[in-house]
């Protein structure tokens, strides 16, 4: 019993990252109808501030955890929300009205740019980074299952931070102009919706959270490189897909599916635990095919 | 005056000597540059040595290609080295992927090689080839090494994790063959993906087998993430590694929890080698600016042993490669080198480390040897 609690406790830690991924995709892609593949990188671009944040704050003196890891969290969202506003400003709204491949094309380029900029500029770079643990490690035994103090931590910031982002699009004026611009573009225009406001805003929300499952990352594994956007990345934005893209609920539950599979895969199945992603993005397939609307489909629901 | 003369003299003896091309083949660009550089550095250093040294029949020139870890790009450049017919022998490889790419084109133009890192036993003995030598040892040794020590540590019951690369596999192979023949016992075995995240669902269920060590066949990254989330999940069995883990980065990763790691690699660091003084004393007064790294000594090797092989059968590729059939206890800073029919080094030197204070010590020279420090889950 307590082995499989270590089992849910694993995959829920696994499936909040993915679900704060994966809704970043999803408001991307309610507001402008686009992908944005750079969306992994710009969390791995988030970590790597937030540890050079944090190797600067020790320098200087800065002892305290709860404030090294406060700073560090809000100069990682504030960095990433920057660098997503960025990425939306020069290089997706310039395509607007561009076949969305071209869009597709030019993020995923960035995100190369963005990984091999951190491998080759960040000082050793190249290889995996230590990451401090800034949250209390003391946990507790429960026979197999070892609950530990920083992931219940983490587990339930996520879950304010995602429960604040519903909030934000379902119960304020900025929300409401979200929605609206998701509806419908021209609409929302005329509304009086500043439409290039709203993108770059949802752009820099969208890119926080990253930046916050970065941190999260960083703090879970104690250890960041260069291209852990890559498969966070493509994972998120499967999760969000499965989930029915363009809806947040459908993201979040995505993201905790494919965390689900993943752990079924490693563990429940008779083969080697290296074909858990194999099997993982079989079943998406399978399931793409079966639901081409997702799980929540955008047509039974609002989109964001 | 006099000196002038004599240098004059030197150089016109030199000239009047016949000049033989060797080729050293590495990583010099890309990330195994480091090693790369070193053993470049070092294959150059010995050809200095000989040609400076009296009595040589030859003048040796160095021809260095570089490979890039890249077996395409390893391909090519064996290809370089095997049609220019004036280039007589290579030192070769120090990744396995490019050298296990490079042996048939070694052997279509019949051109001896010796191997100065690449540790893949396939290398050697995938094939019947002539041409392809191997100064350094293969992960045959190393795991053979690392199953006898293991065991006479006291330890039984392992689970094992390696990557599913010919490489994890390999080390995953012989360390079970040999761990088996000690009396040892593999409570559970996972291949995982070489650039793989998360380890928690492999490592509850090798918790719930609760195994006295886990031995890892990989690399660096992941070795870190493995050994990482073993301590958050309260998982305290030994950390059992492989030479792919022995550098600073996996301890720096890691900061306090490298402690008590274990690993092991072919050869030593060069100043606990027979002729190692001598030969990191040589090394700094050509001013190189990267050092010899931990696989310099086998290139510097590999390329004295050419040499030394040339200046009996003369510079002819069929010549060098019975000359070097012949080679059995020769006397070299890494130790006695004997050839077996494979051509591979049958006494290559196996190095045990633990990581201490984050630092990799000597197992010999360490304080968990001597007692006072443990190793865990005994």
């Amino acid at each position: 019993m307590s082995i499989i609690a270590q089992y849910v406790m694993n995959g829920a830690m696994l499936g909040m990252m993915y679900a704060l991924v994966a809704v970043g995709f999803t408001l991307f892609f309610g507001v402008l109808d686009v992908i944005q593949f750079a969306h992994g990188d710009v969390l791995a671009a988030g970590a790597f501030a937030a540890l050079a944040v944090w190797l600067g704050l020790t320098r200087l003196g800065v002892a305290s955890p709860a404030l090294l890891l406060a700073l560090v969290v809000v100069a990682a969202t504030v960095a990433t929300a920057l660098l997503g506003a960025a990425v939306a400003r020069f290089l997706v709204l310039p395509l607007k009205g561009a076949p969305q491949l071209n869009v597709l094309l030019v993020t995923l380029m960035m995100g190369t740019v963005l990984r091999e900029s951190i491998r080759l500029f960040y000082p050793g770079g190249s290889q995996p980074q230590l990451f401090p643990a800034l949250l209390p490690t003391s946990s507790v035994a429960l026979g197999e299952f070892n609950l530990r103090i920083d992931n219940v931590i983490l587990l339930a910031a996520g879950t304010v931070l995602i429960a604040g982002t519903s909030l934000l699009v379902t119960r304020t004026r900025l929300g409401l102009a979200i929605r609206a611009v998701a509806q419908d573009e021209e609409t929302a225009r005329t509304m009086g919706v500043d439409f290039r406001r709203i993108v770059l805003l949802t752009f820099a929300l969208g890119s926080a959270l990253a930046a916050f499952a970065g941190v999260m990352d960083g703090l879970y594994y104690n250890e960041i490189f260069f291209g852990m956007g890559l498969l966070l990345g493509v994972i998120g934005f499967a999760a969000a897909i499965i989930g029915g893209l363009g809806n947040l609920y459908g993201a979040i539950l995505g993201g905790f599916f494919f965390a689900a599979l993943q752990t079924i895969g490693a563990v429940a199945l008779p083969f080697a635990s290296a074909y858990k992603d194999v099997f993982a993005f079989g079943v998406v397939i399978a399931l793409m095919a079966l639901r081409p609307k997702g799980l929540i489909g955008e047509r039974t629901s609002e989109r964001v | 005056m006099r000196i002038i003369l004599a240098a004059l003299l030197f150089s016109l003896a030199a000239q009047a000597k016949e000049t033989v091309r060797i080729a050293f083949i590495g990583p010099l660009t890309g990330g195994n540059s480091a090693v790369g550089l070193g053993g470049r550095n070092s294959a150059d250093l010995a050809v200095k040595l000989h040609n400076a040294g009296p009595g040589s029949k030859y003048q040796y020139e160095l021809v260095v290609l570089d490979d890039e870890c890249k077996p395409d790009a390893g391909v090519q450049m064996a290809t370089k080295a095997g049609s220019d017919r004036s280039i007589v022998a290579g030192v070769t490889h120090y990744c396995s992927v490019v050298a296990m790419a490079t042996v048939d084109t070694f052997h279509r133009f019949g051109l001896p090689t010796i191997v100065w890192g690449a540790v893949l036993p396939d290398i050697t003995y995938g094939h019947d080839f002539k041409e392809i030598h191997r100064v350094n040892g293969t992960m045959i040794n190393q795991n053979e090494t690392n199953a006898k020590f293991m065991a006479a540590q006291g330890y039984k019951k392992f689970a094992v994790i390696h990557d599913t690369t010919d490489y994890g596999k390999g080390h995953d192979k012989y360390f079970t063959k040999f761990i088996t023949e000690s009396g040892g016992q593999i409570v559970g075995d996972f291949g995982v993906t070489a650039d793989q995240q998360d380890f928690t669902a492999e490592l509850t269920q090798i918790k719930a087998l609760s195994p006295q060590a886990l031995y890892f066949g990989g690399l660096t990254p992941i070795g870190v993430r493995i050994r990482s989330q073993m301590d958050k999940l309260g998982l305290n069995a030994q950390f059992d590694g492989t030479s792919g883990i022995v550098n600073d980065d996996f301890i720096k990763a890691l900061g306090p929890l490298a402690e008590s790691v274990l690993a092991f690699r072919e050869g030593a660091p060069a100043e606990k080698l027979p002729g190692g003084r001598k030969f990191l004393e040589e090394y700094g007064k050509q001013g190189y600016s990267n050092p010899p790294e931990a696989y310099g000594p086998f290139a510097f090797v590999a390329a004295d042993l050419l040499m030394q092989t040339i200046e009996k059968t003369g510079p002819d590729r069929r010549k060098i490669i019975a000359g070097l059939a012949q080679v059995k206890d020769f006397d070299s800073i890494v130790g006695k080198i004997t050839f077996d029919d494979h051509g591979q080094n049958t006494v290559p030197v196996i190095t045990k480390y633990v990581a201490q204070d984050g630092k990799w010590v000597l197992w010999e020279e360490s304080e968990y040897a001597r007692g006072s420090r443990k190793l865990r889950g005994k």
